[in-house]
This record gives structure tokens, sequence and C-alpha cells, in this order.
């Protein structure tokens, strides 16, 4: 099979995922976009990987699991310590850094 | 030992004390700063006594020794040194402030005891001392500037000790800031000196004036002029007089150290230690003159008509202090230095008699409420009783033989200067009188309710409360404690309070017309420069002037007695037929609010319209504003950017990326 379907599928999702993190409101469902983001490269690494016959790219992979892992412990931590604190869970509430 | 290391033991130990109680505060219990600040001062009246000693082994002419410790700053043609000058008049001086206030640490001890600043309060104290020690002893003017500043600072920490009382704080203040009007024209007038002999050491300065300056030089009749000003400034004389009475929001012993000991005294040290210049300047030394005589008449009046009991004594402190200034100003050195001690003798005892009679009214000042207390506290009534006598110059006590040796010198210079001893002794007239009329009005009478507690051996408790204006305050920290202790029943209190009596009577044994001259053979050394070293009034015009002040100082208590115990309404009916004066006498002919108008009001007025005008609208509005403005309108387009939603940034990150990868897909194929 082709790899430019892989990669298009890959891209398709990444696009999917951008958007909402663009565009979502919501702290939980930015999180999920992220993920999305994240499974989309993770995608077309393993198809490179395929295509080239090299382990490298699998190996990658397997590292932005455990980082998309570790991101997700702490984007669900601050979601958590917002509600703790009785925010609003919304992240366009969260606009301190304004200048 | 030699006598200047005997100089350097009476500096070092109330510096010695000072340092020990502020850095031991913590941890020494009880009453132990107190002991330790006394001990302190007994040892620096001990060195001083070492020093007289020494000094009297060495022949008459070797009495000016000078020692050095360090070079303090060097030029190419003129140098400072800490060095100090034991001299008789240094010494003299020694004895008096130390001897008088170690027996004032003595009265502090018990009198303060219930205070939350005991430590605070002796090593304030102690540095007090230690500052005045310092001025007298100081060999050139950088030292004794020093030294006056010390004093300066050491009496505005004392004034304001309570420094919760909104009224004492202000004193403090007020006191301090006439002071430094004081220490400008001191420091101006060394200046002024350095500049035409080239040197500051007080030996050369005296032997090159009278090459350096002819007689009544302008120069020189301006620098003593500003010498005059800084011995105005710390004597309390007109018109700088104003801090005094207002110092006495200060503990009671503390008025009494002001007073008698340290202080006021060191403008007439200055005027005495200054006489070879204001020999050559008689100008200026009859300016002195004059405000003395002036400033001895004032605050007499001011006296008579305040009813505040610790006001009575600081206006009569000004009076006294004037007759020293006039003494001193018109070459009557020793009789001015005799009236110094004398006055140190029976304004201290004054004082603490008076700070027990207030222990006793749980703090209230004022005469009018105070009666009777004559049974209640004999052992105050008596020695209360003698300083009056000492004050009002009783024949036979210590101030009788004093005063009437500056005014017969006065009579002996001859001229105009007869005219001032006639002024005197109208000044002597209202001393005994209103001497008397405490005396009178404290301890004669009905008893008043806290006298009669008293007499049934309980203390009356009083509010705390501001003698000055009445209002309640609390007694943390800061303020006089609620439990105030009267002499009758501390035993150091009586310790100091017994001395001080003996000596306000016998005080004057030390120079009296025809028997004795041990003070004046004593401070030979220092005037025997002096062009009117050889004039003295003969014993027979001395004693009739002794006759004539005995005469007056009795008709003085007579009058008083008369007015306040045989026709006891007479006092208010003269009030009332003259109202105005006694208006203005009460108001300290206005004084206060002369320079209210002339000085206070502008400068506040000014203050003002600087914070407003200049602070807020100018360098906060114009400066600050503009600067800020013109980064906030540069930056308006960065700041624009920065929304601080999450999700723009992660669109701009996206943006970047699609760019980057767009770039390199163009330049690749």
């Amino acid at each position: 099979m082709d790899i430019t379907w892989y990669l298009v599928l890959s891209a398709f999702i990444f696009a999917i995922g951008a958007a909402g993190v663009i565009s979502r409101r919501n702290p939980l469902v930015v999180l999920l976009c992220l993920e999305l983001m994240l499974n989309a490269g993770n995608l077309a690494l393993v198809a490179f990987s395929r295509m080239h016959g090299g382990e490298a790219g699998q190996v990658f992979a397997l590292i932005v699991m455990v980082i998309a892992a570790c991101e997700v412990v702490i984007g669900l931590g601050i979601i958590v310590a917002m509600y703790r604190n009785r925010l609003p869970i919304d992240i366009d509430e969260m606009s301190e850094l304004r200048g | 030992m030699s006598a200047t290391s005997y100089g350097w033991l009476v500096l070092a130990f109330p510096l010695a004390g000072t340092l020990i109680i502020s850095l031991g505060w913590r941890v020494l219990p009880g009453r132990l700063p107190g002991w330790i600040g006394t001990a302190a001062i007994l040892l620096a009246f001990l060195a001083s006594i070492g020093a007289l000693l020494d000094l009297l082994d060495h022949s008459e002419e070797e009495r000016q020794l000078v020692d050095s410790a360090w070079t303090y700053a060097a030029t190419a043609d003129f140098s400072a040194d800490l060095a100090i000058l034991v001299d008789p008049l240094s010494v003299f001086m020694c004895l008096v402030v130390s001897g008088v206030s170690f027996l004032i640490h003595l009265y502090s001890v018990a009198y303060m005891s219930g205070d939350g600043g005991y430590s605070r309060y002796f090593a304030y104290l102690n540095f007090f001392v230690f500052s005045m020690l310092l001025l007298v002893l100081a060999a050139n003017f950088v030292i004794l500037i020093i030294g006056w500043a010390f004093v300066g600072a050491a009496s505005y920490l004392l004034i304001s000790f309570w420094y919760r009382r909104v009224t004492a704080v202000r004193a403090g203040i007020k006191a301090f800031v006439i002071n430094v009007i004081g220490d400008v024209a001191l420091v101006v007038a060394a200046f002024l000196i350095l500049d035409n002999v080239s040197s500051l050491d007080f030996l050369t300065v005296f032997d090159g004036a009278g090459k350096a300056f002819g007689q009544n030089d302008g120069t020189l009749v301006a620098a003593c002029v500003l010498i005059l000003v800084g011995a105005f400034a710390k004597s309390a004389q007109l018109p700088l007089h104003t801090w005094l009475p207002d110092a006495m929001e200060g503990p009671t012993p503390v008025s009494a150290l002001i007073h008698a000991a340290t202080m006021v005294t060191a403008g007439v040290y200055l005027i005495v230690r200054m006489h070879p210049l204001f020999e050559i300047a008689p100008t200026a030394a009859d300016i002195g003159a004059i405000v003395g005589c002036a400033t001895l008449l004032f605050a007499a009046s001011v006296a008579i008509a305040v009813t505040d009991l610790k006001r009575v004594i600081a206006y009569s402190t000004i009076s006294q202090i004037g007759y020293m200034v006039m003494g001193a100003s018109i070459a009557a050195y020793g009789a001015g230095l005799f009236h110094l001690m004398t006055h140190a003798f029976f304004k201290a005892l004054l004082f603490m008699g008076a700070g027990s009679v207030i222990g006793a009214m749980a703090g209230i000042q004022d005469m009018d409420r105070m009666g009777g207390f004559r049974r209640a506290m004999p052992f105050t009534f008596i020695t209360f009783t003698i300083g009056a006598l000492a004050l009002g110059g009783f024949p036979l006590t210590a101030g009788f033989f004093s005063k009437d040796e500056i005014i017969a010198f006065a009579i002996h210079r001859g001229d105009w200067y007869v005219a001032l001893a006639i002024l005197a002794y109208i000044g002597a007239f209202l001393t005994a009188f209103y001497a008397f009329r405490m005396v009178f009005r404290v301890f004669l009478g009905e008893p008043v309710p806290e006298a009669r507690e008293l007499e049934s051996g309980h203390l009356a408790h009083g509010e705390p409360m501001n003698p000055m204006t009445g209002e309640l305050e609390d007694t943390d920290v800061g303020f006089p404690g609620p439990e105030h202790h009267v002499a009758e029943s501390e035993f150091p209190m009586k310790a100091a309070m017994g001395p001080l009596a003996l000596l306000a009577i016998v005080g004057g044994v030390v120079a009296i017309p025809g028997l004795t001259d041990i003070l004046e053979k004593f401070l030979e050394p220092t005037f025997a420069d002096s062009r009117f070293h050889d004039t003295a009034p003969t014993t027979g015009a001395e004693v009739w002037g002794l006759v004539a002040g005995g005469v007056i100082s009795v008709l003085g208590i007579g009058l008083a007695w008369w007015v306040y115990v045989r026709e006891p309404g007479t006092a208010a009916r003269v009030r009332e037929r003259f109202a105005w004066l006694h208006r203005f006498l009460v108001n300290k002919w206005y004084f206060d609010e002369l320079y209210e108008a002339m000085f206070v009001r502008p400068v506040t007025t000014f203050g003002g319209f600087g914070r407003r005008v200049i602070e807020t609208d100018f360098v906060q509005g114009t400066i600050v504003g503009g600067a800020t403005g013109i980064v906030r309108v540069g930056t308006s387009v960065a700041r624009a950017v920065q929304t601080g939603y999450l999700r723009v940034y992660a669109l701009f990150l996206l943006l970047g990326v699609a760019a980057l990868t767009l770039y390199f897909l163009i330049t690749s194929s």
C-alpha cells in the first residue's frame, strides 16, 4: 500500500486536533485534541518507519506516548486544581498573561 | 595615673554603660540595667575626682593638659585630633555633671521601675551623660561640636522617651530643631575661626586670636555672636528658649538631668570656655549679657503665672541660666560657674521633689489641683522647701552666695552694667516669690483627696493620661506605667534627694566673700590670662550685695506667704484685676504663637504646597506619568498580541510551523 494514504490520514487527524485546540474552550476537550495531534504525529512516524524498514521511528513513537502520558497528567492536574478552586472550567477565563 | 588618663576614664565609663545596657537589655533582669547605669556614672565621678587630685599636684602654670588619642582628620596645614583638654574648668564641669547625674540616675532606678522601657531609658541616660562629658572635655572645636550634637540627639531621645505620646514626640522634634539651629551657628563660628587662626585647638586659637584679630574685629564679633546663638539654643535663652518648657514631656528625672547637670549648662560652659575670644570682642559679650538679663526677667515673669508644676520649674531654669549667661558674659566667670554648680544642686532637687509629688498625684501636674502634701510627704516637703530656699536665694543657702556674686560683679563693672544688676535684683525678687508660690500651693493649705489618701498610707490611683491634653493613654511600651513611685516609699529616691538637699544648703561654702575662695583659686589657671582677672569687687561690696540680696529674697518669700497663706484669695483678685497681663504671662508672652505664625505655618504651608503641586502634580503626574505614558503608547502593539488566550498562542505556533514548512517545501523543490 502506498505510504501517501497513511500520511494523508495523519495530516487529517492532525488538522482536526489543531482545529480543536484552537477553537474549543473546555480544557478537557483541548487535552483530547492535543492527544489527537500527538497520535497523528505517531502515525506518520510509524508509517515512515515501515517505509524505511528501520526501527528508529517506532522508538520515537514510543517516546512520544510517554511524553503524552506526562502531559495528560499535568493537564488533568491543572484541571482538577481549577475545579477545586471553584474556577470556571474554561481556558479563556485563565488569561492573566494578557499584556 | 596622669590627669588625662583619668579624663579618658571619665569618658569611658558612661560609654561602656551605654553599650552594656543597650546590647544586653534582653538578658539583664529587673533593675540591673538601672544599677549598671548608676555605677557607670559613679565611676565617672570617681575618675573626675582622680583627675582633680592629680591636677592639684601640678603647679598652677601646668594645669592645662592636652592628650590626643588619635588624629581625627589631617590635611595640609590643619589637623583635628580626638583630643581632650583637662584643665580646672573641664574638671570642674566633669565633677558637677557626673556628680549630679549620678544622683539623678540613682533616683531614676526607683522612679522608672514601673516603666516598660527601663533598659532603653538607662542606655539613653548614660549616652546623654557621655555626650555632655565629651563636650566639656573636648580640646578642639571638632570634638566640641561632636559632643554638642550628641547632647542634642540624646535630649531628643529622652524628651520623646514615651514615644506613643504625640505631644512628647512633638516636643522632642521641637527641641531637636532648635538645637540644630545652634549647631549650625556653632559650626559656622568654628569655620570663621579656622579661616582666620588656621587652627581648631582651643589653646592654639586662644593664643593666636589676639594676633589674628584686632579689638572688636568684625569677623570675630560675628563668630562670637554665632557662638552665642549656639549657646542660647542649648541653654534655652531668648529667643531660642521655647523648647525647654516643652521638654517637660520627658520623664521627670530626665527633666532634672537636662535642667541641672547636662544640656542647658553647656551654653554657659561654652561662653566661659571661649572667654579669651569674647574679651577681644566685647560687643558680642555685651549682647550675651543683655540677652541673659532679658531672659532672666522674662522667664521669671512667666514662672509667676503658669500653673503646671514642672513648667514653673522649667521657666525658673531658663531664668537661672539667664543669670549664668549674664555672669559669663560680663566676665564674672567664676561666679557664673559657681551659680551653675549650686543651680545644679537645687534644680535637680526641685525636680525630684516635683517628680514625687506628681507620682503622688498619679500623673497630674497642675498646681491648681494640688495642696496640703505637707503631712503626706514630709521628706519631700523638707527637701523641696530647701530647694526652693536655695532657688530664692534665702540667706546662707547655696543660691544666696552664687547669685549675688554675679550681681556684685555687674555692679563692680560699673557703667550700664549697673542697670543689669538692678534688673537682676528684680528677677531675684520674682524668683523668691514664684519659688515659694510652688511650696505654699503644693504643700500647705487644705489637703487634696490624693494627699489624704496618701496620709492613710495608700497611693492614689489615677487613670493613665496625658497631663498636657488630658487624654487617656494606653500603658503599653512607650508610656509612663500605671505605677508611679513616690519618694517616701523608695530608698534610692531618698538617697538621691538627701545629699542634694545638703549640698543645696552648704554648697555655698566654696566661695563665701571674705572667708573662702576655694572655687576661685581652683579655677584661676583657666582664667589667668583674662583681662578682668585682677578686677573683682571688694569684700565689702560683696557683703553689701549679699545683704541686699538677702533682704530681697526674704521680701519675695514674705509676699508669697502673704498672697498664698495669709490672704488666700489675693491671687485670684489680682488675676481678675489684671486679666490681660495674666493672659499674656500664662501664654508665655505668645512666643510659641509668634513662632508658629512666623516659621512653622509658612514652612508647613510650603511643605503642603510642595507635596500637592511639586510631588503629586509635577513629579508624579508629569515626569513619572509622562515616562510611563510614552512607554505605554510605544508598546501598545506588542502588548496587543499578548491576549492571554491560550488558543491564540497555539494558533500562532501552528501558523509559524506551517509557514516554516511551506518555506522549506518551496526552497527544496
